[in-house]
């Protein structure tokens, strides 16, 4: 292989010098407990090969939040750099690093793993499931992913972050324009990671189709519920083009084939089109999850069931279709035909209709309600105008003679920044907010995250708005520094001081997390917020089999309709005469040595070193091999500990 | 002390902000709606009809739910009404499926006029000028075939007169992008791709590469000078006259990665921007045709069936 690791920046920056001494001292320290407090053990047991999936759930989301951390100070820094004009607080070559991390880590390492948080936790609680389809399965996902995200990671301190942009257009990204090992983090971060989002979009999507209780139809489902399923079928059918792009590129850069060079025949447009077929569904899979929880989130903290049901199902299946039709909008500026054009620009408005039609149903779901503004409320209320005004933009630059003025400009980036903060962040948030006491048993101080929501929000719109002038002042993006004198200073300084505010922000939802963690209200009855589906006839936390007894479901928010005295409130508590041995999936430990086999073969293939690539795919190779001839996967949790666990809930009936 | 807060604060501030951006938008640094030519004029007002057509549901929906969130808030003693059945409604349906699909109509039919309308000169009376751009790692080299002269990273342009920018790239991708002219196009290794811009006006408009192309990136613009036809055919002489001749060897040297300062040149090598899309791609996108056969002054009528190559489509632009 052609590429050169630059060892000598290895020590050489003091930034990254700096980042080396943090992740020797971070390391020692978590080795240091785990020893001194004996919790090897522990972690391997409970954590490490837990198939159980509130626990991976639990998992996925502090990589998510740990990921948010990682990507917000990459957007610190850059914000810094950019405050004012001809600094020198970054070089070009590290803030192109650090551009695209940001964008790689903000889209596929923490908005995608905080998704699948919240599929994990909620769906099969939410559909009375007593785990995902494969549990197995569900374990290999995560730990690919968090692979996937440790090289994409060790980059930065290991022979250098790629900086070709998230995008990583050929022939940019191409031998001949970045040599180091920096493209190669990239490429199978992705595909590893990209795997285990395959993986989940199966998993879920069977979860979902056959392992409701019985009496939950389709069309009593929850709308998170509804919004998970057809987020799994756009994962199936958009990934895959992904894959096969990230494996084009990849052998373009280890073999020397040439699908996407300048020379011999390579043609770069197939990957930007293979891109953007997945790359604009992606916003789809890390929005339509968010629009599922401000349906839970607005009908719960409304009193009211959610407006327009059928319809709100429908605008979810339309936008899944729509959302594969429009990924030339990507690209206007290529050279595309009038009539191309013309097509994917409708196509890309289109999708506005049933978006805004699923605003006004969470509006009228609160109109004649009763409205609380608990924290995951007020993240749900903030959404709306966001990403109204991120949506209104969206459909101007839909406009494809208008978006030849806005393409790569800050207008741009202010536009997608509103809808991925606005709708995928404010939803994630209020999600974990929302569904917290039933992960952890305790709420979230609602003081400190006040102060979260406000610094947050109010950073937001001083950081963004002002890059929607820049852009039509002419400033692109992935410029590391500017000349004075275009009126770009002011902007610049005030967004700035916008990105600074929602560091503060984070900053609160840290400590708000700490502090809960000793002083948080404890959640005893199961259901702190007065909720209608199912998860909320639980316990918090639910017991690892998490329905003692299956309950038949008779109407849409069956748990809502049994507290109103419609339904039977007591056919949701497990008598002890119906108990019956409950059937689990055993621990394994293999979806964790398989997938670091998976990080061997991934090292192998960054820098060019063969045998890693033959031992970690013979691990691979003899990881799946054990698989397949493995019997005893599964144990009977005896009826006597179930009695027992519910009793001591005060749950058991006669 | 957030508790005495209303909700809907950073809504407010936000439509404030917004309002700010839109009042100030005629200030000369908001280059994209101060156009000086009838492209940039062309887009500048789908623009504003887009944000026009989009504020109508926005504005609504903003007040709506300022409404909505303050009077059913959950206090006691709320007389407004609660009908938490009341969770249907045709009629309501209707409305907010039926005013978007309208919006859109209307939206789309502009949009598809100014798309078909843009790949035809601004100025049909006005013989065009051609100028051919090359971007490289990180300048932009400028060829005039009918002055037979070439720059480097400036550009001048007669005023009142169509300019067809022939563009491709010889170094990765990046977009050729003059706001107060109008939008921008790429350029792409192996294709050749083509943009109407005019200036109505003298002056020095500003040019950016826009897309993304590594270290240099940041660094490289450019100038768009416009000045009169008779200014225009004295600046020709004055280079045909006192610079030097960009040769072969010259152009290697130009395109080694780097930033470089402005030049201009007496003459250039016959043939080089077709050579560059031909060895990038073009030889295999264009067959034994090369691209300013087919796409020349000579069809400048914008008309695509003019142009008899095997991916006409591709090579279009707008």
């Amino acid at each position: 292989m052609n590429t050169v690791p630059h060892w000598g920046i290895f020590i050489t920056e003091p930034m990254i010098l700096g980042s080396d001494v943090m992740i020797v001292l971070t390391s020692v320290a978590i080795v240091f407990a785990l020893t001194k407090f004996k919790k090897w053990g522990w972690l391997w047991r409970e954590w490490l090969t837990t198939v159980d999936h509130k626990k991976i759930g639990i998992m996925y989301m502090i990589a998510a939040l740990l990921m948010l951390f990682r990507g917000g100070v990459d957007a610190e820094l850059m914000r810094t750099q950019l405050a004012l004009p001809n600094l020198s607080f970054l070089d070009a070559e590290h803030y192109d690093e650090i551009f695209t991390t940001h964008g790689t880590i903000m889209i596929l390492f923490m908005a995608m793993p905080f998704v699948f948080a919240l599929f994990n936790i909620v769906v099969p609680l939410q559909i009375g499931a007593r785990d995902v389809a494969f549990p197995y399965l569900n374990a290999i996902s995560f730990w690919l992913f968090f692979f996937g995200a440790f090289l994409m990671n060790i980059s930065f301190v290991i022979g250098g972050s790629p900086d070709a942009g998230w995008t990583s257009y050929p022939p940019l990204s191409e031998l001949g324009f970045s040599n180091g090992p920096g493209q190669n983090y990239y490429l199978l971060a992705l595909q590893i990671s990209g795997i285990g989002s395959i993986a989940t979009g199966i998993n879920f999507l069977v979860t979902i189709l056959k392992m409701r209780a019985p009496g939950m139809t389709l069309w009593r489902m929850p709308l998170f519920t509804w919004s998970v399923l057809a987020t799994s079928i756009l994962i199936l059918f958009a990934f895959p083009a992904l894959t096969i792009a990230l494996a084009l590129l990849l052998l373009d850069r280890t073999l020397g084939t040439h699908f996407f060079t300048m020379l011999h025949g390579g043609n770069p447009m197939m990957f930007i089109n293979l891109f953007w077929i997945w790359g604009h569904p992606e916003v789809y899979i890390v929005i339509l999850p968010a629009f599922g929880v401000f349906s839970e989130v607005i009908s719960t903290f409304s009193r009211k069931a959610t407006f327009g049901y059928g319809s709100m199902v429908f605008a979810l299946v339309a936008i899944s279709i729509v959302g594969f039709l429009t990924w030339v909008h990507h690209f206007f500026t290529m050279g595309a035909g009038a009539d191309v054009n013309t097509f994917f620009a409708i196509a890309t408005m289109v999708i506005a209709i049933p978006t805004g039609v699923k605003v006004f149903n969470w509006l009228f779901t609160m109109y004649r309600g009763r409205i609380r503004m608990t924290l995951p409320m007020m993240w749900a209320v903030a959404f709306i105008p966001c990403f109204a005004i991120g949506g209104a933009t969206g459909v101007m630059l839909a406009v494809a003679p208008a978006d030849y003025q806005y393409h790569n400009s800050y207008f741009l980036i202010a536009h997608f920044h509103q809808v991925l903060i606005g709708g995928t962040v404010f939803g994630m948030i209020a999600g974990m907010y929302y569904w917290w006491p039933k992960m952890f048993g305790f709420l979230l101080d609602e003081r400190l995250g006040k102060w979260a929501f406000w610094f947050f929000n109010i950073g937001f719109y001083v950081c963004f708005l002002p890059q929607y002038a820049l852009g039509l002042m002419g400033m692109t993006r992935r410029i590391y520094t500017y000349p004075a004198g275009l009126g770009w200073t002011v902007p610049n300084f005030i967004s700035t001081i916008g990105a600074y505010l929602m560091g503060i922000g984070f900053l609160f939802i840290v400590w708000q997390v700490i502090y809960s963690v000793k002083y948080g209200e404890r959640d005893v009855t199961g259901d702190p917020w007065d909720g209608r589906t199912l998860e909320w006839s639980l316990p918090s936390p639910a017991p690892h089999y998490n329905f003692a007894t299956i309950p038949t479901i008779e109407g849409r928010d069956a748990w809502w309709m049994a507290k109103q005295g419609q339904l039977d409130k007591n056919a949701f508590l497990p008598k002890k005469s119906d108990i019956k041995p409950i059937h689990m999936p055993k621990n394994s430990g293999r979806p964790f040595i398989l997938s670091i086999c998976f990080f061997i073969i991934g090292i192998g293939l960054v820098f060019g070193v063969v045998p890693f690539d033959v031992i970690g795919g013979l691990g691979v190779a003899f990881c799946m091999f054990r698989r397949s001839f493995e019997y005893d996967t599964d144990y009977y949790i005896p009826v006597d500990e179930v009695i027992h666990t519910e009793s001591a809930l005060g749950r058991l009936q006669g | 002390m957030f508790r005495r807060l209303p909700a809907h604060l950073g809504k407010i501030s936000a439509i404030v902000a917004a309002a700010t951006v839109l009042l100030t938008g005629c200030s000369p640094e908001y280059a994209v709606l101060n156009p000086v030519g009838p492209v940039g004029k062309t887009e500048e007002h789908l623009i504003i009809l887009s944000a026009i057509l989009v504020a109508i549901v926005v504005i609504p929906v903003l007040i709506l739910l300022a409404i909505i969130v303050y009077r059913y808030r959950d206090k006691p003693g709320n007389r407004a009404p609660y009908s938490p059945e009341w969770v249907d409604s045709k009629t309501l349906e209707y409305v907010w499926w039926g005013i978007p699909i309208i919006i859109i109509a209307i939206l789309g039919a502009f949009t598809a006029k100014t798309t078909f309308s843009l790949t035809k000169p601004p100025e049909a009376n006005v013989k065009p000028i051609t100028i051919q751009v090359i971007s490289l790692n990180w300048k932009w080299l400028f060829e005039y075939p009918d002055q037979k002269i070439a720059t480097v990273n400036y550009c001048e342009i007669p005023t009142g007169v169509p300019v067809q920018f022939e563009l491709t790239s010889d170094a990765p991708m990046n977009s050729f992008w003059i706001p107060q002219l109008g939008g921008q196009e790429y350029t792409m290794p192996g294709m050749a791709m083509r943009l109407w811009l005019q200036a109505d006006k003298p002056g020095k408009y500003n040019g950016y590469g826009a897309n993304f192309t590594g270290a240099g990136f940041a660094h490289m613009n450019f100038q768009a000078v416009a000045v009169s036809q008779s200014d225009f055919n004295a600046w020709v002489k004055h280079v045909k006259t006192s610079s030097p001749v960009l040769t072969k060897a010259g152009y290697n040297e130009l395109k080694k990665d780097g930033l470089a300062k402005e030049a201009s040149y007496s003459a250039y090598p016959p043939g080089l921007f077709n050579g560059v899309v031909m060895q990038n791609g073009g030889q295999y996108m264009y067959g034994s045709q090369t691209p300013s056969n087919s796409n020349s002054t000579k069809n400048s009528s914008g008309n695509m069936s003019n142009m008899n190559m095997d991916m006409s489509n591709m090579n279009m632009g707008h």
